[in-house]
């Protein structure tokens, strides 16, 4: 707890938080939502914000506040799972890559920087033009997975490298730890914090990659996301014919969000590093 | 002596280069036969979608025609000895919605375009973000520099689309000052008038604006972190204990060692930042690769992505190549040994 | 004139600044020392005493956040005129850094700019001090280098082509290059293998026979001290605890740490098993009252537990901080 306290000293995580906070409670009241997010024409069409429609209403006639709620919980479930699944590819490669060394880790590195090469958005859009209005959710996850875990693979396995090095590691070797042991045991600790700090910037990743693919209308367009609010708010002219209400927010709230991230994963790597952690204990 | 490290690191370079470009046409050629869709029966949903009634006769046709045309006949081996066949003649087959200009015509028309944003904002944003990183984080406590610092961390995350639509809306749609799109005004073919130059440079301002200014940032943040390490060396307090000058000390001591992870952090970004500069075209309407992208798609020219995807592939390894060639001039350890 | 560098009770320490506030490390206590000049003086004592900053707090540019100057004085003696370094306008601090007094710091192999080559740092020193064009300065720095018995094509190599040895030398032809009155050196042996440490040493004798100008050494090693030091001063938890001619102190030292640092070297013809002092050095945060050094020393007595001792003369040209000797 004296951590978070600490934490919460610096501004940036505290209105991180207060960002990321609020956008979680959206995502919830979406629950609590009297419209269907797929149905169109429920209300009035085309009303600037009033009551009871507090961000106004679409051109398809759906209550912007409530699908703006639904819009946030599924764009951050996506990012949940793309990250939660890149993370666990990007663990498995990197701690192989950097422990085993030698044979197999040039192997893993050159794929690792192969795939990292290859501009990503063109991939993302070569799959999803074929598989066209055919993801879900979590398809659209697994996609982003795919795509986003070289980067942190590479981190991990400078990190892995760095403590094969140390000696603690011939120490247990030498008593006769278990390499399973040994690496999930007293390397976790050390890369736990890194993988914090990477789950988070792929979730901003994820986030805008979603938006870029749905903008360029490649996504399920009905699902109600971040992006799939800006494309339809852009196919239907939004901007031209004066709804303001409509294409702000998504805007705005990508912004709060993608900020919100941004700011906690940037504090969060800042107080892990070991140079301030070291200023820390001697303060004490 | 140097000689010899040189020229392994040039023909490592040189391996990986060519490996890069194998799997990643060997990608292009195997997601689509992967992906559970038929891309050829999506094609011909679409038909029957706008209102075109067929038959079966026809409809057996189109797909046997649609086969050949894709590459899609013949078994899997056949199929990609003709796929690196065509490649290597850059026969891209004909476009679809273009019929029947061939995908690397138009792709050629294009590609400049790309290029042309690409190189100017790359650079831009390169040296831009390096020096003033650089400076900032030299001079990491003054006020100036924290300012800086929080701007920077709140631009870094917005994704280009939309940055690049915030930067339209203000200064194309609530303030005139630059056109809507496009890449020279309506009707006017680009040819070397100054007239003509100005025109374009009027229409590339906000898309180079977006990229710089987005791109920068990231090499804004990675170079602060490089110099505040290179700042505490050794060698930079014992010059300072010598009286070197401050503006010797930043250029030569500091920022001279940042800059050396930066050259590799540039190769490895080339990928992200030519797909910044599709998204980037789309927002501007600008007549690069990604706007033809944007109506292939729309359209599933199936044909012209496949082209595109092959032949950015190929450029963006290419580019990484020419940089990576770059970093022995900079880093006289790998050149001496 | 004589005196080259004068101490007056300084009190130096790092000031840390976290969210959770401020912690104060001090390390150096009310140090009082002469430095005159044509010697090489050594300062003596184990890792964690406060020597090197000690040093730094004596190098006029060298005193930077963290390092803080908590209380004293130090003064320079250019041209025969007592000026009091913390007094001085930056411009002037820069001026005198270097061409009055250098420093030499404590692993000299990174010392050297890694992407340019070696002789640019030198001309980039050379340059903040004078007005003079490259290829004088460069035919310079090449005599310089001659002199000191390198050979000159090293200013043309990278600093990884050279070995740690070789940086070292080139790192004293640094400090010594426009001929300052006081060259200070930090640990300048260690790091190095005995071949190297003889040469570094060498070196640096030379050095100072040549320009007959002063050397502060500083190092834990007391075979360096008993080699080339004229005169030393000993150190313990940020004080002097003893000072003098380095070949009095070695025949018979006042202050029962010296003692056992002189007894920890190994002698020719002597089998006995070589003694460490038992313990640990204090932690600056945590110094135990009176004498510092009471918990480890075996003559103690009660009134060493309570009061510290004050550096007192015991004979023309020897000092020492101890109850035993100083009465009590």
């Amino acid at each position: 707890m004296g951590i978070l306290r600490e934490l919460f000293q610096d501004y940036r995580f505290a209105l991180g938080f207060t960002f990321l906070s609020a956008l979680v409670i959206l995502a919830f009241l979406s629950f609590f939502s009297p419209y269907d997010p797929v149905e169109w024409l429920q209300v009035p069409r085309d009303m600037p914000p009033s009551w009871p429609h507090i961000l106004g209403t679409n051109s398809k006639g759906q209550d912007v506040f409530w699908e703006a709620t639904f819009a946030i919980r599924n764009s951050l479930i996506i990012a949940f799972i793309a990250a939660l699944l890149s993370r666990i590819i990007a663990t498995i490669v990197g701690l192989l890559a950097g422990y085993k060394g030698g044979v197999t880790d040039q192997i893993l590195m050159f794929f690792t920087d192969g795939i990292l090469v290859l501009p990503l958005v063109m991939m993302l859009i070569l799959v999803a033009s074929i598989m066209k209005g055919q993801l879900s959710l979590i398809g659209l996850g697994i996609l982003l997975a795919f795509f986003g875990w070289p980067w942190d693979a590479r981190t991990i396995r400078s990190q892995v490298l760095s403590l094969r090095e140390q000696i603690f590691t011939q120490t247990a070797i030498l008593s006769g730890k278990s390499v399973l042991s040994l690496v999930f045991g007293e390397y976790m600790p050390h890369i736990t914090p890194l993988l914090l700090s990477t789950v988070l910037s792929n979730m901003t990743w994820s986030i805008s990659s979603e938006i870029t693919l749905a903008i360029l209308g490649l996504s399920k367009l009905e699902t109600p996301t971040l992006g799939t609010m800006l494309y339809w708010a852009l196919r239907r002219q939004a901007l031209l014919l004066g709804y303001w209400w409509w294409i702000m927010t998504p805007i705005i709230l990508t912004l709060v969000l993608l900020v919100g991230l941004y700011f906690i994963s940037v504090s969060l790597c800042e107080y892990m590093d070991p140079r301030s952690r070291l200023q820390r204990a001697t303060m004490e | 002596m140097s000689a010899k490290t040189l020229k392994i690191y040039l023909i490592a370079r040189f391996l990986q280069y060519i490996f890069v470009v194998f799997l990643g046409l060997t990608l292009v050629f195997f997601i689509p036969r992967l992906l559970p869709q038929d891309p050829i029966r999506a094609i011909i949903g679409q038909f029957q979608q706008h209102g075109a009634g067929l038959d079966a006769k026809t409809v057996e046709t189109m797909v046997t025609t649609f086969q050949e045309l894709f590459g899609l006949s013949g078994s899997l081996l056949t199929q990609y000895t003709s796929f690196w066949k065509r490649i290597l003649t850059l026969d891209f087959g004909p476009s679809f919605f273009q019929f029947p200009t061939p995908v690397s015509q138009l792709i050629w028309r294009f590609l400049p375009w790309t290029l042309g944003l690409m190189l100017t904002s790359t650079i831009a944003a390169w040296l831009l973000g390096n020096v003033i990183g650089g400076i900032a984080g030299y001079f990491s406590q003054k006020r100036w520099a924290k300012l800086l610092d929080t701007l920077a961390t709140v631009i870094r995350p917005m994704p280009h689309y939309v940055f690049g639509l915030i930067l339209l809306i203000l200064f194309a749609y609530l303030w005139k000052i630059f056109p809507l799109g496009g890449g020279a005004s309506i009707g006017k073919n680009p040819s070397l008038t100054i007239a003509s130059f100005l025109d374009i440079l009027r229409h590339s301002f906000l898309p180079v604006l977006t990229m710089v200014i987005l791109n920068g940032v990231a090499w804004y943040h990675q170079m602060r972190l490089l110099v505040q390490n290179v700042k505490n060396e050794d060698f930079v307090h014992h010059a300072k204990f010598g009286g070197v000058h401050t503006w010797r000390l930043v250029s030569q001591y500091v920022i001279r060692n940042a800059m050396l992870p930066q050259v590799t952090g540039l190769a490895l970004s080339i990928g992200q930042i030519y797909s910044a500069a599709i998204i980037v075209e789309i927002v501007f309407s600008y007549p690069g690769v990604g706007t033809l992208l944007f109506e292939a798609i729309s359209r599933a020219d199936y044909n012209l992505i496949m082209g595109i995807a092959a032949i950015s592939i190929f450029m963006v390894s290419t580019l990484v190549l020419i940089v990576d060639l770059c970093y022995p001039l900079l880093d006289p350890r790998i050149r001496y040994r | 004139m004589n005196l080259l560098l004068r101490l007056e009770n300084l009190k130096a320490g790092y000031l840390l600044r976290s969210p959770n506030g401020c912690k104060i490390i001090p390390a150096v206590d009310e140090v009082n020392l002469d430095v005159l000049n044509n010697e090489i003086y050594g300062v003596a004592g184990e890792s964690g005493s406060g020597k090197s900053t000690l040093l730094k707090a004596m190098f006029v540019t060298a005193v930077e956040p963290p390092l803080r100057i908590f209380g004293g004085k130090v003064y320079y003696y250019p041209q025969g005129q007592e000026v009091n370094i913390f007094a001085l306008p930056e411009p002037e601090k820069k001026k005198l850094s270097w061409q009055y007094i250098s420093y030499i710091p404590q692993g000299s192999m990174s010392v050297f700019n890694p992407t340019r080559r070696i002789k640019t740092t030198f001309l980039d020193f050379f340059r903040s001090h004078t007005e003079r064009g490259e290829k004088e300065l460069l035919e310079t720095t090449r005599e310089h280098i001659r002199a000191l018995g390198l050979n000159p094509g090293v200013l043309d190599a990278y600093p990884h082509q050279l070995s740690g040895g070789m940086k070292q030398r080139l790192a004293i032809a640094l400090a010594t290059l426009l001929k300052p009155r006081v060259i200070l050196a930090d640990e300048p042996t260690t790091a190095l293998d005995v071949v190297a440490q003889k040469a570094v040493i060498q070196l640096l004798k030379e050095a100072q026979k040549e320009s007959q100008n002063t050397i502060v050494l500083v190092t834990h090693d007391m075979g360096v001290h008993a080699n080339i030091t004229a005169k030393m001063a000993i150190m313990y938890a940020g004080k002097i605890v003893e000072e003098g001619p380095t070949e009095d102190i070695f025949k018979e030292s006042l202050h029962p740490y010296t003692k056992y640092l002189i007894e920890s070297l190994p002698r020719i013809g002597d089998k006995r098993a070589r003694e460490g002092v038992p313990g640990n050095p204090p932690s600056f945060l945590n110094l135990p009252p009176g004498c510092a050094f009471h918990p480890r020393c075996p003559y103690a007595l009660e009134l060493c537990k309570k009061e510290t001792p004050p550096l007192v003369r015991v004979s023309a040209e020897r000092k020492v901080a101890c109850w035993l000797k100083s009465g009590g």
